[in-house]
């Protein structure tokens, strides 16, 4: 009977998991991860933080799933992996043999080596652990600054905020993620931002980290010369793989695990998927490492099977993503950049209430649509999805925009503003 | 386990108190109760009219005020920060409180309305029942009864938490709509129109409450009393008749059970409103699931038979022979549709919708040959009734349905006691263009659907697989839509083919891996 060790309970091990057991009943399967006892939705910590839920709630399959499953959970951490006896070493000493391995570890918080990063009240925001360090610290924080302008901070922003603790962020770029978001875009989530009254400091980087006589936290400097007191910093530069027990394995990595396009590691019978998995060869547009819930359960899919020995490639379609800003919902669909490539433009409609916009993306030579940017407005994944897949034309996608709408019933509709908007707009050579 | 986690609710409960004009607010709302309840322990007014605006007025400030506080001073969005810490919402003290409160009132009102003030054997009220007297006598023209009390503070509830409700959700015109509809509903239809009637000297009839949920609509007495009220009065027979077997059928076929359960049901009115801040309480256990679906299809059996024995009981032998035989052509036809919607999916619930019809098929039988006038089954039918009366009519939907909000949250009635809930979603299960879709793959398996499902529908385990969720419990409240941070939910009415998606591709990853997948 062969044994298949997975390391790291989230998405991608999970759904590797589930799919694994519906490909071959036999096998015994156990899922490794020093975080928590049972797979959790990482995307849903914040809810915990502001009271809207309770954490057993973002556990997505209740407790017993898992043994009547027969899938074996183990809270443990492995330390090194011996790819040639094909065994784990435990930090509780105990040793594990597997005929076939997944490492599904994530990622960690980055750090850039600023000064005073190690002091007391300095945290990332990324495990479950890290939200009980932000419950304790928070109790006896005044204000807190939060680093780097991405999909966590403002989460953590808004976390905090729930709690009524002042909020300063600071954002590299000139707007919010205006590294991923047309400058339009930004500057409305900025101006949201504000609303809620996050003090938002743009173009601002962090210097150093100032702490107490107790090593807390006591304030920050800024390059700019400025220094704010808090008693909370939340650093939130984006995640890097969770890798280094790999050292020394013989497992080839790079910033993650090297990977083919069927999740295969140089070494025989070891696999990686999700967060921690680096492509050998990017996928088109896609980044190498890509680091969201949504291609970690397509790896996950896609690994099982070729673990129970099909071949299949992890060949995924359309990017897509979504998050919430404060209110705004976003939502995207195939590739919309921050500055524009060559032979792209796009039409951009924006309410006069400043918190919904849509923006298509399509090429000047075939209009075919390449991209789109709901704020506010739900659409359709399906008919977002089809229309860039079938490379629909970018006029004919405005005539039929309505098809796309997913809000709620008796939502005020936007398409013939927009049409009329976009009226005359299309710039085809 | 996770046991350790519970030190989140300790840090900074602070942060969740409220500011001066909050509290200036929630103490004006508590001074007008305190004015109703101190009625309760024998205080009598001389002026019960201004007293009764004066608590009213208080009431209806506080709340406002209180509400517009809370909600406007903020950019409008999904407001459930801290829901989980304050002690009335997470079944504290507070919680278990107004759960004993609540109840001990719903007990006073259904056995010991005297110490409302109810005046025994024409003796004039006192206390609170006396506070509402004026009212009652500007409406029908006589003294109010404990059960225009309780109309009364009912429909009250159901406009101030709806106000509540409609300022927490006001970017969303699906809340919105409904909101205003149930409020419309419940002050119009429930609580105005029946009184007027009344002065009219009609029959009291409230229109929209159907039966089974109006369990003696068919009772001797009630059919008496339209028949006995003129061309009025047969319309509201006909109207009742009409109800339940074609208007109901239709609207649930186009937009699912919602119509009725969130739209314009008084039970449903008062859960959505008052019982907002206590709906994430619904157990999600896969045993409340279970003893939901044993209970509901007992109830609903049991309502119909003893329906059926009653009416039995006047009809003459022909017509009684009638109604028996034409219920059994029926129910059989209702078995052999069944059976044919759901030949695909033989499953639980298929049975348990079998075994119902099986069971009232038994039981009308059994009634024919059986019953007398006196006696449905061998069992005093008199008595039957007023213990149905007390078990389901109040003991099930006032006490546990409403006095336990804080406790098990917004929907018990509905989910385990309601016979009309069960066969509107029977009908929702089978045969209707309602269905929630999911959004192909932007699920991110948060829960808050699943949390703030006050059915306690596990809706995220259809969300996460790309399912359509068609449950015969959803009451389309449009809750889970609107908390989703990620869009994922809509509801909507389309054809009924394919409406399950029950063979879901998501979208997203490679077309062949869905094939290997589907192997
Ligand atoms: C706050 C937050 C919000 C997010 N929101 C979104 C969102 O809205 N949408 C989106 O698409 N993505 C979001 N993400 C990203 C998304 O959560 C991740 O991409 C995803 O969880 C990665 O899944 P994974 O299975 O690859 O790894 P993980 O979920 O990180 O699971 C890896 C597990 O392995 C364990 N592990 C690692 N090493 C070892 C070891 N040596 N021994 C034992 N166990 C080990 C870890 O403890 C961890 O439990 C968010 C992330 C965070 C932190
Ligand atoms: S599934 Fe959604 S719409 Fe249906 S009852 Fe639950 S929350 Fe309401
Ligand atoms: S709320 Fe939305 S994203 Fe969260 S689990 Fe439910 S459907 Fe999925």
């Amino acid at each position: 009977m062969d044994h298949i060790v997975i390391i790291g309970n989230g998405i991608a091990g999970a759904t590797a998991a589930r799919h694994i057991r519906k490909l071959d009943n036999a096998c015994r399967i156990t899922m490794i991860s020093e975080e928590t006892d049972y797979f959790f939705s990482r995307t849903a910590l914040m809810y915990v933080f502001m009271g809207h839920m309770q954490f057993e709630h973002t556990q997505p399959y209740e407790n017993d799933f898992w043994s009547r499953n027969r899938l074996e959970l183990l809270r443990d951490r492995v330390m090194a992996v011996d790819t040639d006896r094909k065994e784990l070493r435990l930090q509780t000493g105990e040793v594990i043999r597997y005929h076939k391995l997944l490492l599904a570890t994530g990622s960690l918080p980055n750090k850039f080596g600023w000064p005073g990063q190690d002091h007391q009240g300095v945290q990332g925001l990324y495990s479950k652990q890290d939200l009980e360090l932000l419950e304790e610290y928070s109790a006896t924080t005044e204000r807190a600054v939060i680093v780097g302008g991405g999909l966590i901070g403002i989460e953590l922003a808004e976390m905090l905020h729930s709690r009524n603790i002042p909020v300063t962020m600071l954002v590299r770029e000139k707007n919010f993620w205006n590294s991923v978001l047309p400058d339009e875009e930004s500057a409305m989530i900025s101006r949201h931002i504000k609303e809620h009254h996050i003090d938002l400091r743009l173009e601002s980087e962090l210097e150093e980290i100032l702490a107490d006589s107790n090593g807390r936290v006591k304030a920050i400097k800024t390059k700019k010369g400025e220094e704010i007191e808090c008693q909370l910093v939340g650093l939130t530069v984006g995640v890097h793989p969770n890798i280094s027990f790999l050292e020394g394995s013989g497992i080839e990595t790079n910033k993650g695990v090297l990977v083919n396009r069927r999740l295969e590691t140089n070494v025989p019978d070891v696999y990686a998927a999700g967060d921690c998995a680096e492509q050998r060869q990017a996928i088109g547009e896609r980044k190498a490492v890509e680091q969201v819930w949504y291609t970690g359960r397509m790896m996950g899919e896609v690994v099982a099977q070729n673990i129970c020995g099909k071949r299949v490639e992890y060949a995924p379609d359309n990017w897509f993503n979504s998050a919430k800003f404060f209110d705004i919902e976003y939502q995207t669909y195939g590739w919309v950049w921050s500055k524009p490539k060559e032979n792209e433009a796009s039409l951009y409609w924006e309410h006069q209430d400043g918190k919904k916009a849509l923006r298509l993306v399509y090429n000047t030579t075939n209009g075919a649509l390449l991209g789109v940017n709901a704020f506010g407005i739900r659409l359709r994944h399906e008919v977002c999805d089809s229309w860039i897949r079938q490379k629909v034309h970018i006029n004919e996608v405005v005539k039929a925009l309505e098809t796309a709408n997913f809000d709620p019933e008796f939502y005020r509709r936007h398409e013939k503003a927009i049409r009329k908007h976009f009226k005359g707009r299309t710039a085809i050579a | 386990m996770e046991k350790e986690y519970i030190s989140i609710s300790l840090a900074k409960p602070d942060t969740h108190q409220l500011d001066a004009v909050q509290k200036g607010a929630v103490a004006l709302g508590l001074t007008g109760l305190a004015l109703l309840l101190i009625t309760a322990f024998g205080v009598t007014f001389s002026n019960n009219a201004l007293w009764l605006a004066i608590s009213i007025g208080a009431i209806m400030v506080g709340a406002v005020v209180y509400a517009q506080r809370t909600y406007l001073n903020q950019p409008a969005g999904i407001r459930n920060n801290g829901v989980y810490f304050k002690s009335l919402t997470s079944r504290g003290a507070l919680g278990w409180m107004a759960g004993i409160v609540l109840t001990l009132f719903y007990i006073l009102l259904y056995w010991y309305p005297q110490y409302l003030g109810l005046g025994k054997d024409g003796a004039p009220n006192t206390g609170l029942v006396a506070l509402f007297d004026p009212l009652s006598q500007f409406l029908k023209g006589e003294p109010a009864s404990q059960w225009f009390m309780y109309g009364a503070l009912y429909t009250l509830a159901i406009l101030a938490f709806g106000f509540k409700f409609i300022l927490k959700y006001r970017h969303n015109r699906y809340q919105l709509f409904r909101t205003i509809s149930v409020m419309f509903f419940q002050l119009g239809f429930a609580f105005l129109l029946p009184e007027f009637l009344i002065r009219l000297n009609y029959p009291y009839n409230d229109f929209k409450e159907m039966w089974p949920l109006n369990y003696d609509f068919f009772d001797e007495w009630s059919v008496n009393s339209f028949l006995d009220s003129g061309n009025l009065g047969l319309f509201m027979l006909l109207f009742g008749v009409a109800m339940i077997f074609i208007i109901s059928p239709v609207l649930t076929y186009l937009y699912g059970k919602r119509w009725y359960c969130s739209w314009v049901c008084g039970c449903g009115g008062l859960a959505e409103t008052a019982g907002d801040p206590f709906r994430h309480l619904s157990s999600k256990k896969l045993s409340a699931w279970r003893l939901e679906r044993w209970s509901i299809h007992l109830v609903t059996v049991f309502a119909i038979l003893m329906t059926v024995g009653v009416v039995t009981s006047y009809l003459s032998e022909v017509a009684r022979a009638q109604l028996i035989w034409g219920l059994v052509i029926l129910l059989l036809l209702i078995g052999v549709l069944v059976a044919f919607f759901r030949r695909k999916h033989f499953n639980g619930q298929t049975r348990a919708i079998f075994l119902s019809v099986a069971a009232l098929m038994a039981g009308v039988v059994l009634i024919h040959y059986f019953a007398t006038p006196a006696k449905i089954l061998f069992v005093d039918s008199q008595k039957l009734r007023s213990a149905y009366g007390f078990a389901i009519g109040a003991a099930f939907s006032g006490v546990i349905g409403v006095g336990f909000y804080p406790l098990l949250g917004s929907r018990v009635w509905c989910r385990f006691g309601c016979p009309m809930a069960a066969i509107l979603g029977f009908q929702q299960r089978i045969f209707s263009r309602f269905r929630i879709t999911t959004n192909g793959g932007q699920c991110i398996s948060c829960g808050n659907c699943s949390t703030y499902c006050e059915m306690g529908i596990d809706v995220r385990s259809y969300a996460q697989s790309g399912q359509n969720i068609v449950r015969s419990s959803c009451v389309g409240c449009g809750i889970c839509s609107a908390v989703c941070p990620r869009g994922v939910l809509k509801l909507e009415n389309g054809s009924p083919n394919n409406r399950m998606k029950e063979d879901p591709a998501f979208i997203g990853n490679a077309d062949n891996l869905m094939e290997y997948i589907k192997k």
